[in-house]
Parts: C-alpha cells; structure tokens; sequence
C-alpha cells in the first residue's frame, strides 16, 4: 500500500541514524529509541503497534522492495520464524546487548580503555576514529555508542540480506525486538483468545 | 456477493508484525493484542496480498463454503 499516515515516513529516521553515527557516533545513542518505545509500547499498551505502525526498520525493509524491486519475494525457510530459532535469536541478542553494557562498564571502571571501532558482525573491526574526538564525553558512553552502533549496523544488514533473499520484511519474523515484544503480548494475554477463530 | 476465497493466519506461527495489515486494500486485518493476525472473512476479498507479504508464511486462501 502508499504511504497514508503520518508515521509511513520513520523509514527516513532509519537512513538518518547510521547517516549521522557515520558522522559522530554519539549518535548511536538514539538509537535506545528503537530499543525502549517497542517495550514501552508492549508492557504498558500490550500491542505491537511499534512493529505494527512505527519502526523504521520495518517500513526500509517494505520500500526498498517496492521501490527498487530490491527482494525476491520468495517464502524464508520455516525454521527462520520458529520458535527455537527466535528465541535462540533473542538469546543471543541480549547477550551481545550485555556484552556491550559489560565494556562500556570495564572503561568506566578504568579496567579497560576505550576503543574507537566498530566491528561488523561481531568480526570484522572498521575503524571508526574519524566519527568521534576523543575526550568529548566520558570514555564509556563513547565505548557504548560503538558498541550499539555496531550491533545496529549488523542487525539491520541481516535485516537487507533476508529482505533481499526472501520476503521484504523476513527480517520481522524473527527479529529480537519483534520477538520480546509479542512474548510479552502473549503474557499478558496469558492463553486469552478472541472469541471467534478468525 | 463474497469472494470465493478468503485468507486467515495460522495463530502459531503468526510473529504479529504487521505486514500483513499494511498490504491489506481492505482494512480486513488486524493484530490482535499484539499476539496474532486476526482476517475478518467478512471484509476480505481473498486478493492474497497478505499472503504474499508475510514473513512467517502463515496466512492461507481458504475457500469458502458455498452459501446454503
Ligand atoms: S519486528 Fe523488528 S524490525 Fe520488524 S517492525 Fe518490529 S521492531 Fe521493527
Ligand atoms: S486476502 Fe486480500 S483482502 Fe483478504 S486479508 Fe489478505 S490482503 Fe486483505
Ligand atoms: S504478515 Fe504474517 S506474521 Fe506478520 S502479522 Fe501478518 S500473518 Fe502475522
């Protein structure tokens, strides 16, 4: 469908963020946005209306395609939105989330000291010098803004790949936020169901 | 008169995203709660749009019993 609200366009806020953390990685830290308001939104609202209405993520994933023709539309495979592999998936998000706390917290303590890369898939170490002076802020709050914008920047090119191999918006079904979120619909349902079947 | 067919999401298997919602010219949709994609059979036309778009690959045409 065309754009009809007012909050089609957050796909704009997508592009922007790693535009301007490719500018200053202090930026990265707006990234919580997309991080807190999803849960916000499920724990207080009980609805995905993030996912459903809001997430930039999910509205690049639909207009690159439609755009650009930019994915094969073809079905993921079905262990991609299984439970075990989502969960695994929210797993292992949460722990490399941790893990970028962790650091963050070891430079504030002084046990280590900052280091101003940003590693694509966990792996590959980019220099990133350029996109922050040092001294500005308190070296852990830089060493948290690479560590996000790292997990940011991989999320979201898994997030292109699938969309380019499957279906436009295949990185939903089994994204981390995606996942948290609907668990915790479904808690607060707790085995509820709508009257019909439909 | 109804279409011939109608489209309806496998609870289990729907990750509530919202694709689907998006791509519906209806408005036959909508995300339950946040637990799953609900298709009022009423609305729906049976176009397979949501069909298409749906990450898990969870909505199926069904075809409608013939009105007695
Ligand atoms: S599943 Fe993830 S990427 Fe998709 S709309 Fe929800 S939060 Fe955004
Ligand atoms: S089949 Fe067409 S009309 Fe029916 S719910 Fe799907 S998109 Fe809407
Ligand atoms: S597109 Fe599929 S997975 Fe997403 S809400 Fe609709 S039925 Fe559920």
């Amino acid at each position: 469908m065309k754009p009809k609200h007012w909050y089609d366009y957050f796909w704009i806020w997508t592009v922007a963020y790693f535009a301007l953390g490719f500018f200053n990685i202090l930026f990265a830290w707006l990234g919580m946005v997309d991080f807190l308001v999803p849960l916000l939104f499920a724990v207080f609202g009980g609805n995905k209306w993030f996912c459903n209405r809001l997430c930039g993520r999910g509205q690049l994933l639909t207009v690159l395609p439609r755009k650009f023709g930019v994915s094969r539309r073809k079905p993921a495979p079905r262990w991609l939105s299984s439970p075990w592999f989502r969960y695994a998936f929210l797993a292992f998000f949460l722990t490399m989330f941790g893990n970028i706390l962790y650091q963050s917290y070891r430079v504030f303590g002084g046990a280590a000291s900052l280091r101003e890369v940003v590693k694509l898939f966990w792996t590959f170490r980019l220099p990133w010098g350029w996109a922050y002076t040092a001294g500005t802020v308190p070296d852990w709050v830089a060493q948290f803004a690479f560590g996000f914008y790292s997990l940011m920047l991989a999320s979201t090119l898994i997030g292109l790949i699938a969309m380019a191999l499957y279906r436009p918006r295949t990185w939903c079904s089994f994204c981390p936020m995606g996942t948290m979120t609907q668990a915790i619909c479904k808690l607060k349902q707790r085995g509820r169901l709508p009257e019909d079947t439909n | 008169m109804p279409s011939k067919r109608y489209a309806k999401a496998n609870r289990t298997r729907c990750v509530s995203c919202g694709a689907c919602v998006r791509e519906c010219p209806r408005g036959a949709v909508e995300i339950w709660r946040g637990c799953f994609a609900r298709i009022d059979p009423a609305v729906c036309v049976g176009c397979g749009r949501c069909r298409e778009a749906c990450p898990a690959d969870c909505i199926e045409l069904l075809q409608r019993e013939a009105a007695s």
